[in-house]
């Protein structure tokens, strides 16, 4: 238990909101395979190269945590965290199977849909900017903006209403937990939310509509009616949570040091690329990817026994010196950008496209529509969003 | 340049098909790469060469 107890606590505390732990790159250079000991005091082997993030995350015969593995688990209450709720033992995770629900899902987040939602969504990104404008300096734009708009997106694709979205967005928050909610509150959400899927579905199944959810219900192959309800809840968490922290973590990282915002407004072009080096840099991830290590595997000299759980710490990986030239300076031009925000291998980002797009068009539009856009607080007053896997800012004062 | 993918490693993230679409394609069904053009014109090896080296599944190669 002492040895244990002596281990480095992951994940790293971080004094700045945008900048990343001293850790990472004492951990790359000198102890690339690093046991830790997450919030539940189970331990973890965290990965900080870019090489063995990718290499881990791309190997066919790891993958997620399931339940019934008795891997560690990340969150400090009784239940253990995201990777063991049902969602996560509903879904299936491997081989074949995973494989069949993802083509079911992929032809809704091809390149040609998001080009199609593109319009739709600047529309709506201009209707949030106007009333944030109307209502005045200072306003947070995440609450404005980052926050509304990828959550009426995925609404929407899901035939969900977007006035529910503080109750589904509070069942993410509590489900997504690491520190901040007990095992009991975490179980309540997820059952509160189950509920309100599965109300949703049968409703779906009377009155199919042009959405997503309807259209796996009429499937002619459909998936059950659990693993349907897991897909809209998954899909709902994954569509608005991740994105809305983005956003708001994009627009003050290309703040706070204003050069950058004038370069774009000198030339817009470089939207695509500044997106990409926004997720590169993003310090502030959350906890990474968990992959429970199934064989035994030999990484960076160190060997890994079966049983273990590595921890892909995606954000230390792509501040590698070995990966990316300049690492740690933010190059709004920089191409390619092979970055891990969106994971890799099998289980990669389903929605990246999506992601993508919502990230382009809300940079696209608050460049045209305020291009005086600044931060109304100093950088060192942000403050991180704590206790949950996912990162994200509290909120992002801004004036224009 | 000569380009193949490998449909069974593509995870359908799309991200070829946004950077070059004239030369990746995905399949309506499930979003699974289709190439449409194996030795595209030479103003479009930069992108070709930044898909392949971004795609999550590395199921793009280029050869010279
Ligand atoms: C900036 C925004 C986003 C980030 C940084 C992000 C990040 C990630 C990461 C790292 C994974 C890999 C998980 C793993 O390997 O264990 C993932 C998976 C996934 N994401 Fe995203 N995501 C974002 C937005 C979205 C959106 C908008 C959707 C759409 C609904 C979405 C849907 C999914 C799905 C369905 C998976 C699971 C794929 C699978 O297991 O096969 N994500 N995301
Ligand atoms: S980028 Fe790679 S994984 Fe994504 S669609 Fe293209 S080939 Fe498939």
């Amino acid at each position: 238990m002492s040895e244990v107890d002596e281990l480095p606590r992951f994940p790293f505390p971080a004094d700045a909101a945008l900048e990343p732990p001293a850790e990472w790159a004492q951990l790359r250079s000198k102890c690339p395979v690093a046991h830790v000991k997450l919030a539940s005091g189970d331990v973890a082997a965290l990965l900080t190269r870019h090489e063995d993030v990718r290499n881990v995350l791309s190997d066919p015969r790891f993958t997620r945590p399931t339940p019934g593995d008795d891997a560690a688990r990340i969150a400090d209450s009784e239940g253990g965290g995201i990777y063991n709720s049902d969602m996560a033992e509903v879904i299936p995770q491997h081989g074949e199977a995973h494989l069949t629900w993802r083509r079911g899902i992929g032809k809704w987040f091809t390149a040609k849909r998001m080009n199609a939602l593109r319009p739709g969504i600047a529309v709506m990104a201009e209707q949030l900017i106007d009333e944030m404008v109307a209502k005045g300096a200072p306003a947070d734009l995440k609450a404005s903006l980052g926050f509304p708009l990828p959550v009426w997106v995925i609404c929407d694709m899901l035939g969900v209403p977007d006035t529910d979205r503080d109750r589904f967005s509070h069942w993410s928050d509590t489900m997504l937990s690491m520190t901040r909610y007990s095992a009991a509150e975490m179980k309540a959400a997820e059952q509160e939310f189950w509920r309100y899927m599965a109300a949703h579905i049968a409703a779906k199944r009377e009155q199919p509509g042009d959405d997503l959810l309807s259209a796996l219900i009429t499937d002619p192959e459909p998936m059950s009616d659990r693993t349907l309800i897991a897909t809209g809840i998954g899909l709902l968490i994954a569509g608005h949570e991740t994105t809305a922290n983005m956003i708001t973590k994009m627009v003050a990282m290309l703040l706070s040091d204003r050069s950058r915002w004038e370069q774009l407004l000198a030339d817009p072009s470089l939207v695509r690329t500044a997106v990409e080096e926004s997720l590169r840099l993003d310090a502030n991830l959350g906890v990474g990817l968990a992959r429970y290590l199934t064989e035994e595997i030999e990484i960076g000299g160190v060997v890994l026994p079966a049983g273990t759980t590595a921890m892909c710490g995606m954000a230390a990986a792509n501040r590698d010196e070995d990966a990316f030239e300049r690492a740690s300076e933010m190059d709004l031009s920089r191409s390619p950008n092979p970055h891990l925000a969106f994971g890799a291998g099998a289980h990669a980002c389903l929605g990246q496209p999506l992601a993508r797009t919502e990230l382009q068009v809300v940079l696209e539009v608050l460049l045209r529509r305020l291009p005086s856009l600044d931060l109304a607080v100093d950088v060192e007053d942000l403050r991180r969003v704590e206790g949950l896997v996912v990162g994200g800012l509290v909120e992002l004062p801004v004036r224009w | 340049m000569k380009i193949t993918v490998d449909q069974d490693k593509c995870c359908g993230a799309g991200t070829c098909v946004l950077l070059a679409p004239d030369v990746f394609d995905q399949r309506d069904e499930d979003g699974i790469v289709v190439l449409l053009d194996a030795e595209p014109p030479a103003e479009l090896h930069p992108l070709v060469r930044e898909a392949a080296s971004v795609c999550p599944a590395a199921a793009i190669s280029v050869s010279s």
